[in-house]
């Protein structure tokens, strides 16, 4: 394109969106069609339009999100396997008026670190997990998590998932919506504008309880695909992912403010 | 000036954090160390000074705990036995390679497996040569007095933020259970988080418009990168060998022949220095206080003048090791040690100096 052009159409004036500089210019280490760069960059716009830059600490696990310090422009922890929680639990009891999150996925936080997710409900740490639930290690390469679907297929249920060998996904979310330290817990996704908009606003009502210190911890599911594991395009794994991963895992708010609503 | 106050190891360990300024303690229960807890739950330090105290889920928790809030900078401690520090290990691993501050003590039972409640220093190379995975090592300190299980909680938060490594004090059954006085130092107090920040610039505090970010982690997913962060490690380990060697001498000038002990042993070794020195036997006790760094230099030195050296220790021989190659074959170097829980009395370690070297 013409220079000038260009320069004329992506003026200051002209511009309807752009990054957040919560958002580094590190390149994503995201499979093309994944759905983890979006969470990412619906949970820094709402610390950035909150201004809480300076009091976010994050807290990074073991599996594809791994490398979120480097995506993330805040302060940030790398933790164990399955250890966020607790990591964040450290950070927050020593830091009561930090703003501390977890982003985890569905190996680390319902399998290796079901311990430390439940414990960390159950005593109503004033924190928020965000737990990405793609039913598969992803960094791995494609091994059946603890949300694989009945029948899904993964390099470790090659024949797809028995449950009676290999037990039964885990509704992990709903199981910590049941314990009374938890505050707000809901199931979302990123697939389209419209339940982008819907996670986006969870994701603020999470920041907020705990800005305002509501009693109990923010859950915040993100049921998202993964084309590169389930073997699909971004397109066919999104249909895939509507077609039998939200049927097994509805989407909607399970608990507000400290209330069932739903299941 | 300082309080007189009879305790036991565990609660003086506990009563010496809350007056060393510590931030957070996170725990789990385990005999012989639940005291350690309990004097924490019971004192409420954070009325006192403002720490925080934790029960956790597991020793997993507790250790990851102790990374989140050692990571923005805090004075954070946890302790376990030998079956709890096992599990911990996986956290110590993640401190050292993320050069995190931290004070770990394990007051050692007997194992392997679950072992016995008894004391024992069986986890003398857990503790001195990694214990978890990965080229690393801790700071570790051998307290053999309840005093020591006080004063060194001070001078490990000194040594582990001087080098941002986690440091481990290794003390057993004996010490933890054990009363005698203590001289209660005054408290220094909590530092402030202004403090803090100053003087942790690494410190994930939350980052503020005149900063890049910070970030603790282990991960370098580049090879060069990793190794170039090891090198830096094993320098700072060289570093720590150079600077920070501890050990106490008993009777050692015209010694003929030297215990080599730590901790609960020491303090037998030493009544067995007394009652060699009556039979006309002359011997002596290094006492090791720094476990890493190892005093291999003043141990090769005494080398030269000894006739033999004698291990005391609660295993089946761990430490001996070590005196063995800071020997390095210049004098004949034997053990003598207990298992499972058992404590040797001062007889038996003359006994066995005897029958090692007099031939008695």
């Amino acid at each position: 394109m013409d220079e000038k052009l260009y320069n004329e159409i992506v003026a200051e004036e002209n511009l309807v969106y752009k990054k957040t500089s919560l958002m580094t210019d590190k390149v994503l280490s995201y499979c093309p069609g994944c759905g983890h760069g979006t969470a990412h960059r619906i949970i820094m716009e709402v610390l950035d339009e909150m201004g809480l830059q300076e009091a976010a600490i994050g807290v990074a696990p073991v599996g594809c999100s791994v490398l979120a310090y480097e995506f993330m422009n805040i302060d940030m922890q790398q933790a164990a396997h399955g250890r966020a929680p607790a990591l964040a639990t450290g950070i927050k009891r020593t830091w009561p008026n930090k703003i501390v999150f977890t982003y985890q996925g569905d190996g680390d936080l319902a399998a290796i670190g079901t311990a430390e997710t439940i414990h960390a409900c159950n005593r109503g740490e004033n924190i928020i997990i965000f737990f990405i639930n793609n039913g598969i290690y992803g960094m791995t390469g494609g091994q059946m998590a603890p949300t694989t679907l009945p029948g899904m297929k993964s390099s470790t249920s090659p024949y797809g998932r028995d449950v009676v060998m290999m037990g039964h996904p885990l509704k992990i979310t709903e199981l910590v919506a049941h314990l009374p330290g938890t505050y707000f817990v809901t199931r979302q996704a990123v697939h389209t504008p419209a339940n982008v908009r819907k996670t986006k606003k969870a994701v603020r009502m999470a920041f907020e309880n705990q800005l305002n210190k509501k009693p109990g911890l923010s859950f915040i599911e993100i049921v998202s695909n993964c084309n590169s594991g389930w073997k699909m395009t971004p397109v066919q794994s999104n249909q895939w992912m509507v077609d039998n991963m939200f049927p097994y895992y509805p989407l909607g708010d399970i608990k507000v403010d400290g209330v069932l609503v739903s299941h | 000036m300082g309080e007189l106050k009879l305790m036991k190891g565990n609660e003086a360990f506990a009563e010496g954090a809350i007056r060393a300024g510590a931030d957070a303690y996170f725990g789990y229960p385990i005999t012989p160390q639940s005291e350690v807890l309990e004097y924490f739950m019971a004192e409420k330090p954070y009325e006192r000074t403002g720490m925080v105290v934790l029960q956790a889920e597991s020793e997993v928790a507790a250790i990851n705990m102790v990374y989140g809030a050692a990571s923005t900078g805090k004075r954070a401690m946890t302790s376990s036995s030998s079956p709890g520090i096992s599990l911990k290990m996986e956290g110590i691993s993640y401190m050292a390679g993320a050069e995190l501050p931290g004070v770990i003590l394990n007051v050692v039972r007997g194992g392997p497996g679950l072992g016995t409640i008894q004391p024992s220093q069986a986890d003398y190379f857990q503790a001195t040569k990694g214990g978890g995975h990965g080229d690393y090592r801790l700071i570790v300190l051998a307290p053999s007095s309840v005093q020591e299980m006080f004063d060194f909680v001070r001078l490990a938060f000194d040594l582990t933020f001087k080098y941002r490594n986690p440091v481990m004090l290794l003390s057993d059954g004996v010490i933890g259970q054990m009363m005698e006085k203590v001289l209660l130092a005054d408290p220094i107090p909590r530092r402030t988080d202004e403090e803090l920040i100053k003087e942790c610039p690494w410190a994930t505090t939350g980052k503020p418009k005149t900063r890049e970010r910070n970030i603790i982690t282990s991960l370098n997913l580049d090879s060069a990168v990793q190794e170039k962060h090891n090198i830096h490690l094993q320098e700072k380990y060289r570093k720590i060998e150079e600077t920070e060697v501890r050990f106490e001498e008993f009777e050692v000038e015209d010694a003929e022949y030297l215990y080599v002990a730590y901790g609960s042993s020491a303090r037998i070794a030493q009544k067995a220095v007394q009652l060699a020195r009556a039979k006309g036997i002359k011997a002596g006790l290094i006492r090791l206080i720094s476990l890493f760094p190892f005093p291999k230099q003043r141990i090769g030195e005494l080398a030269g003048r000894v006739k033999g050296m004698l291990a005391i220790e609660m295993s089946a021989g761990q430490m001996v090791e070590d005196v063995r190659l800071a020997v390095n074959g210049k004098v004949p170097v034997d053990h003598y040690g207990r298992m499972g829980g058992m404590v040797p009395s001062p007889e038996e370690v003359v006994i066995a100096l005897e029958k090692k070297y007099i031939g008695g």
